[in-house]
């Protein structure tokens, strides 16, 4: 640039330089703050980008191992949860469940579109806060009662009709948190099971009323079963936290199942900040929780789901090759059923979101109408279609998952192990504790030198 | 009557047989001996039987209780009556945390006193407390009635909905939401009941009422510290 030029332009200027800390998202949040004096609520999992299954990769078959034949040969999918202490263990088709969500988050017909979905497809759908509602239960093969803090629409009746009870401590998108549904949302039916008036905000404590520790889980969980006779498998579900000893303590408070959720698992509505920064990526929770149940004996015998970020069958094979024994899906399942779909842009539009993107379930004005109790918004969701949608999903995942599994050279979906797998990155390595792609080394590994 | 030795024969045993009697059981009439504070006893009865427990009782017995009447002659453990969906629990002695604890219907007579968060999260169960009560009493109670004879503790009907609550002795704070309320004559009606069904001889006139100042039943920013 020569004078002439800087008398003609003026001075070279610095190209305006975004600052990645506060960044335009950021500063959008802080101007929102100061204008309205609270947190932001939404539902769903943590959104930022966190170590995934993504990062890692199976390693297929090759002279060392023998593959499978990818569509005659026999990749067993069943499961069997509660052999540890019930009479009556849950045998489901495949090792994919439908997580809890609420009769009052959803509407009637999501709850049942899910339960015809997981029927069809030979699995279990779970209740949520609020009790169970008799279409849940008439549509579900398999139904897990949930056994929450509030107790909504507790009673001894639904307990025996359930097939298990999965006693919640916590979820992994907001571990230590309560909940709330707010006012909006509450409907007549909604207010009657929860024996709450109608439009107030009803929240969800976070912590049981009538213990606390695992030396009072121990008693709670031996009152569920005398009351069900020792019939019913009994779940514990823990956010993702401190793994290790969170599944030791299930355990030893005498769980027949872990369900352990990561911070991508979803939820119906909290904080933000909360969602974004509390807990732990899910695939930093299953090598803890499976050398929990390892080192107390219990691998197999005591089972573990771990759920948060289950999209594809690569993510349900990669879950379990490192030790879990099913997996289940709660966004996922919305998504299939219809949650985010594209055809509803304008009406996201109007809400101030875009597809993909929508996650204000609490506010009830779901454009596809699952997470409403608006009677017309409801219509929207036909709950045999949607079923069917849940249903192929489902089947597609274990497709999946199988076609990996024979790859591997495996004729069960269990018989996965972490030395199928290697990762793409150290962080990945380090959680997943398998090899750096190309390596025989992770971070931590015992004896591996610098 | 049926005798059950609970020290001999196990709790499993007790709670099969319990369960067994129906609507139209002759066999009304069940004493538990030497109890010796073992937990979950008769948990999840559900028929017109009356049991009498013959000592003290651990965690949550009479749990989920619905038709039956069970009475306790010691103290109960936490989580007495726990959820209780109807029929009558009664305490000779104190009862621990939690009694009541999510109640939805029933009454449970406690006869001493009964430790912190009695009524916790109740939802239409009556309580009828003849001594004080702990800490925290009625919290986020939903429904139902909880008559305190003595004092209250600290934090009476913290995040209370729509329990009523009645207190004759001192109440050392009110938490967060719970307000005293005037005692109309319904509410002296519905107290006089409530204290013959729990076999207290005190006035309803001696009380007072407390109840939800409705003030965070929905999300506001002033709400949320």
């Amino acid at each position: 640039m020569t004078v002439k030029d800087i008398d003609k332009n003026g001075p070279p200027r610095t190209t305006p330089i975004q600052s990645a800390t506060f960044s335009n998202p950021i500063n959008a949040e802080i101007r929102r703050a100061a204008a309205t004096g609270i947190y932001d609520i939404r539902g769903g999992g943590a959104k930022r980008r966190v170590p995934h299954f993504d990062d890692l990769l199976f390693l297929g078959a090759s002279v060392s191992r023998y593959p499978l034949e990818g569509y005659r040969e026999r990749c067993d999918t069943k499961v069997t949860l509660g052999t540890r202490f019930a009479k009556n263990p849950i045998e489901l088709d495949i090792p994919i469940t439908i997580a809890g969500m609420s009769f009052g988050a959803l509407s009637g017909r999501a709850k049942e579109a899910l339960g015809r979905g997981a029927s069809e497809a030979g699995t279990s759908t779970t209740t949520g806060d609020g009790g169970m509602t008799p279409e849940e239960r008439g549509h579900s093969t398999k139904l897990v009662y949930q056994y929450l803090p509030s107790r909504y629409g507790m009673n001894p009746d639904d307990l025996r009709k359930a097939d298990a009870i999965e006693v919640v401590v916590g979820q992994g998108a907001k571990p230590g948190g309560g909940g709330m549904l707010l006012g909006q949302k509450i409907s007549d039916r909604v207010a009657d099971m929860r024996n709450l008036p109608k439009g107030i905000d009803q929240r969800s404590a976070c912590r049981h009323p009538d213990w606390t520790g695992p030396d009072d889980l121990e008693i709670k969980i031996l009152e569920l079963r005398e009351i069900t006779a020792w019939e019913k498998p009994i779940y514990v579900k823990v956010g993702g936290t401190r793994p290790y000893y969170d599944v030791a303590l299930a355990v030893k408070a005498g769980a027949d199942v872990v369900v352990l959720d990561g911070m991508q698992g979803g939820t119906a509505a909290t904080q933000d900040v909360f969602i974004e920064h509390v807990g732990l990526p899910t695939l930093a929770c299953i090598r803890p929780a499976v050398q929990a149940l390892q080192d107390l004996g219990v691998h197999r015998e005591v089972q573990l789901i771990v759920s948060g970020g289950i999209r594809t069958g690569a993510d349900v094979a990669k879950a379990m090759a490192l030790g879990a024994d099913a997996v289940s899906i709660g966004t996922a399942a919305m998504v299939a059923i219809g949650d985010n779909d594209p055809k509803w842009e304008a009406e996201y539009q109007k809400l101030g979101t875009t597809t993909g993107a929508y996650d204000d379930w609490h506010e009830g004005l779901d454009p596809a109408g699952i997470t409403t109790q608006d009677p017309e918004l409801q219509q929207r969701l036909d709950p045999v279609d949607a079923g069917r949608r849940l249903r192929n999903y489902l089947n597609v995942m274990t497709l999946e998952a199988q076609t990996i599994a024979r790859a591997c050279g495996h004729n069960d979906l269990h018989n996965l192990e972490p030395e199928d797998l290697c990762a793409l990155t150290m962080e990945a390595a380090a959680m997943a504790q398998v090899p750096l792609a190309g390596t025989t080394w992770w971070p931590g590994k015992s004896g591996a030198g610098f | 009557m049926q005798t059950y030795d609970l020290e001999a024969d196990g709790l499993r045993g007790l709670n099969a047989a319990l369960h067994a009697q129906s609507s139209e059981t002759n066999q009304t009439h069940w004493e538990i001996v030497n109890p010796r504070g073992s937990h979950a006893i008769a948990v999840g009865l559900d028929a017109p039987i009356e049991v009498n427990v013959k000592g003290s009782t651990g965690y949550y017995c009479g749990g989920m209780n619905k038709q039956a009447t069970v009475h306790v002659y010691g103290s109960a453990g936490p989580g007495v009556a726990e959820n209780m969906m109807s029929g009558t629990v009664v305490i000779d002695g104190d009862a621990s945390q939690y009694a009541g604890a999510t109640g939805n219907g029933g009454t449970l007579v406690i006869k001493g006193n009964a430790s912190s968060r009695c009524g916790i999260s109740m939802k239409g169960i009556d309580i009828v407390v003849h001594g004080n009560v702990g800490h925290m009493s009625a919290f986020m109670g939903q429904s139902g009635n909880l008559v305190v004879c003595g004092d209250a503790g600290e934090a009476l009907g913290d995040s209370i909905y729509e329990a009523r609550l009645f207190v004759r002795g001192s109440v050392k704070s009110l938490g967060a939401d719970c307000v005293e309320k005037e005692m109309r004559p319904e509410h002296l009606d519905l107290l006089r009941d409530l204290l013959e069904r729990g076999g207290c001889d005190a006035k309803p006139e001696e009380f007072k009422r407390y109840g939800s100042a409705r003030q965070l039943y929905n999300f506001k920013v002033d709400n949320a510290y």
